[in-house]
């Protein structure tokens, strides 16, 4: 398999090939974050431990995006295709923003269950292929 | 101490090619201050906001070198309520008796980009680069649900972008001047679901200023001052569904709105259902629906027999964003909040013209949301 390099080596836990996100709980409320972070924005304490959250969830809110973003966008915007994305509610008590696969505005059903994938999202310098995470709809 | 507002101005929001923003905040403070009777000599203390315009205390260069402070701040689309907020702590502090608060901005068309560093804003760049960290799209997600669970509908949507465009029509200093037809808004094209080019509004060019001074002189200076009644300033609580945010708790709060118009009617000691003019922060559509239920006008849900009925429309028993609001001015972020403070004075005081609030209105309300979450609120009356 070619070598896939993270969009940010921060937002993974553990190896591609099993991805999951990494994100932050508060040893002292139990609060996750994502992505993980020291302090915690629920209670204060300082001293989040890092947590893998789990892979799937529900669909709590969407929209697709009409237009190519402005800078930063390091995407095709040249040949832009408009893109879903969301929010999913996964089980550790948060809900992650994420560019969504394999669905569309006629398909996407807000409780629809989702889960975790790695989508490729363009090539670095030394042609390695850049994987950012995604969410898609449990095939049924 | 009680605060009273003497004077505001403009320098028309919208688009001013070859005029700088510090020219353009120098024209709005020249108009407050000719609106108040006073002169740059007068003022004791002044800050000014922008996002744009790194230093906009450089404008002191062309209003005349007095020697007063002269602060800077930032919060976002929340700057020009946080402006007159300070300058009236600052009053209230004993640091001066007369103050302004101008804000400026002079954005580049098109959706605002959050731009090379997102670590400046405490992200990653990674939000921006994979496409997410866009506003419409939090203000289309927020919508979306809120929609869902409130069942507010499309027609709704629409329904509000009319009002704001025909308000604008009635407004000789508004941008958008120009009626649109119900069809068309619902026609225009989709920009992030279910928000279409007509439900939102653009970034612009334009600077708002607002002279005030300690109550207990006002009357020195103006026959009718406005009364600052409450002025607050919020931030988001954990479970808070904000702009750019890579997750958001299940766990839910009230957003900075609810909290900052809740204080502000304590404070001011008089609830929503007595106030009779209201600037709310619309972004786009979505959020002036879902701020009437957060500022405190109406329950979740009811927005959509409100806004059906005409009760938002400037004869209607809550008149919102009479001048247009965001949708018809658009938002220079500096001085947003502070054009705000100007129309519900201009109504307060009679002199709304052609949008005029029949029926003599004496207390108003003025809203600002923005990121990361921080909403101010004034409640003013006559």
């Amino acid at each position: 398999m070619a070598k896939r390099t993270p969009i940010d080596a921060g937002l993974f836990a553990g190896s591609l090939d099993v991805p999951r996100l990494r994100g932050s709980r508060c040893r002292s409320c139990g609060e996750t974050t994502f992505p993980a972070q020291k302090g915690c924005p629920a209670c204060t304490a300082q001293g989040c431990e890092e947590v893998a959250l789990g892979t799937r969830g529900l669909l709590w809110t969407w929209t697709i995006q009409h237009f190519p973003p402005p800078h930063p966008y390091a995407g095709d915007a040249d040949n832009f295709e408009p893109f879903p994305v969301g929010y999913v509610e996964l089980p550790d008590g948060l809900r992650v923003e994420a560019r969504l696969l394999g669905c569309d505005a006629a398909s996407l059903e807000i409780g629809m269950e989702m889960e975790l994938v790695l989508e490729p999202f363009a090539r670095d310098e030394d042609g390695h292929e850049v994987v950012t995470f995604a969410f898609q709809p449990v095939s049924s | 101490m009680k605060i009273s507002i003497l004077g505001t101005g403009l320098q028309p929001f919208g688009r001013h090619d070859g005029v700088t923003p510090i020219e353009m905040g120098v024209v709005a403070a020249h108009a407050a201050l000719d609106d108040a009777g006073l002169g740059w000599n007068d003022i004791q203390l002044a800050f000014a906001g922008s996002l744009e315009v790194l230093q906009p205390d450089t404008m002191i260069q062309h209003m005349g070198l007095t020697g007063i402070p002269f602060t800077t701040l930032y919060n976002g689309c929340a700057t020009g309520g946080n402006l007159l907020l300070s300058a009236a702590n600052a009053i209230t502090a004993g640091a001066g008796d007369i103050a302004i608060a101008v804000g400026m901005d002079k954005h580049p068309r098109g959706a605002f980009s959050v731009g090379d560093t997102l670590e400046s804003i405490g992200l990653g760049q990674w939000y921006g680069e994979t496409g997410l960290a866009l506003n419409p799209q939090y203000f289309a997600m927020k919508t979306k649900r809120y929609m869902h669970d409130y069942g507010i509908s499309e027609t709704c949507l629409d329904l509000t972008a009319v009002k704001a465009f025909e308000n604008g029509s009635r407004t000789d200093h508004a941008w958008r001047r120009k009626a649109i037809p119900q069809d068309e808004i619902a026609r225009s094209a989709m920009v992030c679901d279910p928000l279409r080019k007509f439900h939102f509004c653009s970034p612009s060019e334009g600077a708002a200023a607002v002279v005030l001074c300690r109550s207990d002189v006002a009357r020195r200076y103006a026959t009718r001052p406005v009364e600052l009644r409450a002025d607050v300033f919020r931030t988001r609580s954990y479970g808070s569904f904000e702009t750019l945010s890579p997750s958001m708790p299940v766990k839910s709060a009230p957003s900075p709105s609810v909290q900052a118009s809740r204080a502000a009617f304590e404070m001011a000691g008089i609830g929503p259902d007595e106030i009779q003019v209201a600037q709310v922060q619309d972004t786009e559509v979505g959020h002036e629906i879902m701020h009437l239920a957060e500022c405190g006008f109406c329950k979740d849900g009811e927005q959509e027999g409100l806004i059906r009925d005409g009760e938002t429309k400037i004869d209607g028993r809550i008149p919102v964003n009479t001048d247009g609001g965001l949708l018809a001015n658009g938002e220079p972020i500096g001085a947003s909040g502070l054009r705000q403070v100007h129309e519900v004075r201009r109504q307060l005081l009679g002199r709304g013209g052609r949008n005029q609030v029949p029926g003599n209105p004496r207390t108003g309300l003025t809203h600002v949301y923005g990121f990361p979450g921080v909403s101010c609120v004034t409640v003013l009356s006559v």
